[in-house]
């Protein structure tokens, strides 16, 4: 079975973040690591390609400048190869641009099934791996807590309102992970060492045939205008527990009339 | 290119409209456009007074999608009028499993590309501007399309406030979905709805939410006891959601529920921004926890710097000889 999984090389979201203020676009500079949110979707193709008792993963990622620390990180894991596109063209895209190149380079991986995480940590629009989907034909599972693969279906416990839905969809198919879905496991020093002569195709725009007009910032078609601090809540009433706490609370909940 | 027709996917659960969908067709309104609804379903006909009620001057029923996941159908059946030239200029989507689904599909069937964690958007009749978190929420960008319409925003729920504007039964035209061949795959076998008492995490007017900090599954009992003291919901962080001490539709923040009580209380929950940006709106906070340089206490009217193992119980206490 071949597995491809989405995996997003972004800046450290621990360090402050910042937006280019002529475009407004997210500064991604430096060093990228891997997407936190990936991290299960790398786990679970894992998984699920050694349970279907073959097959391997690739991973697929659109990161500036040949970024490949967080691919490196994910091929640790035990990944097989990677197709990374990066390409000055694709600066400022949008999700749909994203889905586009995605798409191309997920098709030359003839995959069974495609893993993407249902959110990343900085765009967080949560569409790409859906408009990925679209643009390739596929089914789609969105939100899934639960996976496994078997006679080339895949069953999906899927996150709903109420609670969750068992969703059962014929391969290949797109589907994206929660966190929590899997334990991501460690690269171990074999594993890391493996990784640094593992395959990682790059590739160019032109390289997938899309016309640079369709994707970066022409391909958004939408610009921000302004970015604002959002509203600040005022700090209130900071009290340290003597054992006392509690009163506080209870004071507090009179004055609201809740008790 | 004025805006002179605005859709608003509306979804329904139980029979009636989601308060999200009425938000949106409250704002819709507001555009100073014709506003009009699509749903699905088997049972659009008893939905429709109410989304009329609301605004929608027609309602495209897509009918029932049997057990397929609405993504792919109901986008199918927009895109399918669209091409047919009912052509809105804006379309308005809630920020939810369906929604986004619906969204993405539905943007790449168009090529139209998708502004989505909307909280708010604007029309001066020609143009429209929206509002949308960015870094999880502390910041805001105001956004525009440059492109063709239709323009479509993902919206977060509790962006508005629901009015009802009187407006009479809408008419129902049946759009149903095209041939959607292999993308249609996805099939629903049984749908499981997990057991909740008291009042909707979304509605209630006091919730009471535990994190990490709580230590372990077996104390979020804490977290229930004292909601359901104050006649309230009990939420929950992404942490302990993720971990499995509770079920996922107890997560209040960017991939939960969006809340704003009279009062939240925060226990043992750090104060993540993708947290905040789901309670900060909250008339009043609350928030317990040891370290008093949690982010949580930048946003807290009352934070008390302690053990939840230690207030909580006390308070419980306290509140039961309250009566
Ligand atoms: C794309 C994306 C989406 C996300 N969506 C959400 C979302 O919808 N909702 C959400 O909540 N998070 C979300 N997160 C996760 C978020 O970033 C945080 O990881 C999460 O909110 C942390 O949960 P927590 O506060 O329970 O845990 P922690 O951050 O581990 O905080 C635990 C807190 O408990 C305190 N504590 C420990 N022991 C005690 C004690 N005995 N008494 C009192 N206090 C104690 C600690 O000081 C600490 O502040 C998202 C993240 C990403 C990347
Ligand atoms: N540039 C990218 N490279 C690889 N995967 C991506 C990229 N952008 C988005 N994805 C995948 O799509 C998911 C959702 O992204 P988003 O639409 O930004 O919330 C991410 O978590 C990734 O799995």
């Amino acid at each position: 079975m071949n597995v491809v999984v989405c995996v997003k090389q972004i800046p450290d979201p621990a360090a402050p973040q910042a937006l280019d203020p002529q475009t407004h676009t997210l500064v991604r500079e430096g060093k990228l690591i891997m997407d936190d949110s990936d991290a299960y979707g790398v786990e679970m193709g894992l998984q699920l390609a050694e349970a279907a008792g073959g097959g391997e993963v690739t991973l697929v990622s659109m990161a500036p400048g040949g970024e490949t620390s967080g691919l490196r990180t994910a091929l640790a894991m035990g990944a097989a190869k990677a197709i990374l596109v990066s390409d000055d063209a694709l600066k400022g895209s949008d999700a749909l641009s994203t889905a586009k190149v995605l798409a191309k380079a997920i098709a030359r991986a003839e995959p069974d099934l495609v893993i993407a995480a249902t959110e990343s940590t900085d765009g967080y629009t949560g569409t790409t791996p859906v408009q990925v989907a679209e643009l390739l034909g596929f089914p789609s599972v969105s939100f899934a807590k639960k996976v496994s693969v078997g006679d080339g279906r895949v069953h999906v416990e899927r996150q709903t309102e109420a609670g969750y839905d068992e969703v059962d969809c014929p391969l290949p198919a797109v589907v994206t992970v929660t966190a929590g879905v899997v334990e991501p496991r460690y690269p171990s020093f074999k594993g890391i060492m493996a990784a640094k002569s593992k395959p990682v195709d790059q590739l160019t725009v032109a390289d997938l045939g899309l016309d640079a007009a369709q994707v970066g910032a022409a391909g958004a078609r939408q610009e921000v205008t302004a970015v604002t601090a959002a509203d600040e809540r005022k700090a209130g009433e900071i009290v340290v527990d003597e054992g006392d706490g509690y009163e506080h609370i209870v004071r507090f909940l009179e004055q609201l009339k809740l008790v | 290119m004025s805006i002179d027709k605005v859709w608003v996917l509306a979804e329904s659960a139980e029979g009636v409209p989601t308060s999200i969908t009425l938000e949106l067709l409250t704002r819709a309104r507001s555009m100073g456009a014709v506003t009009e609804a699509v749903a699905w379903g088997s049972g659009t006909a008893g939905l429709a007074g109410e989304l009329g009620n609301y605004g929608a001057t027609t309602v495209y029923d897509v009918g029932d999608i049997g057990d397929a996941l609405p993504g792919v159908p109901v986008a199918g059946a927009m895109a399918e009028l669209i091409v047919a030239g009912n052509r809105p200029d804006v379309i308005l989507v809630p920020a939810s499993y369906d929604g986004r689904d619906v969204a993405a599909r539905l943007s790449v069937r168009l090529d139209a590309p998708v502004i989505t964690n909307v909280v708010d958007v604007d029309s001066d009749g020609d143009s429209v501007s929206s509002q949308h978190g960015l870094f999880g929420g502390a910041q805001v960008a105001t956004a525009r399309f440059t492109g063709a319409h239709p323009w479509i925003f993902v919206v977060r729920a509790k962006s508005f406030t629901a009015e009802a504007s009187g407006g009479a039964a809408p008419q129902v035209v049946a759009a149903p979905a095209p041939e959607l061949g292999a993308t249609n795959g996805a099939k629903v076998l049984a749908r499981h709805a997990e057991e909740r008492t008291g009042p909707k995490l979304d509605e209630a007017d006091v919730v009471v939410s535990g994190g990490r900090g709580l230590g372990g599954a077996e104390h979020y009992a804490m977290i229930e006891e004292l909601a359901k003291l104050l006649h309230g919901a009990a939420g929950a962080s992404r942490a302990i959601v993720d971990a499995g001490w509770v079920p996922y539709s107890h997560q209040v923040g960017q991939t939960g529920k969006t809340v704003k009580p009279t009062l939240y209380v925060a226990c043992g929950i750090s104060g993540a921004t993708q947290h905040l940006v789901g309670m900060k709106g909250s008339k009043n906070i609350i928030a317990i926890n040891k370290d008093q340089d949690a982010p949580i206490f930048s946003v807290a009217d009352l934070g008390i710097v302690g053990d939840v193992h230690k207030v909580l119980p006390k308070l419980i206490e306290a509140l039961k000889a309250h009566g």
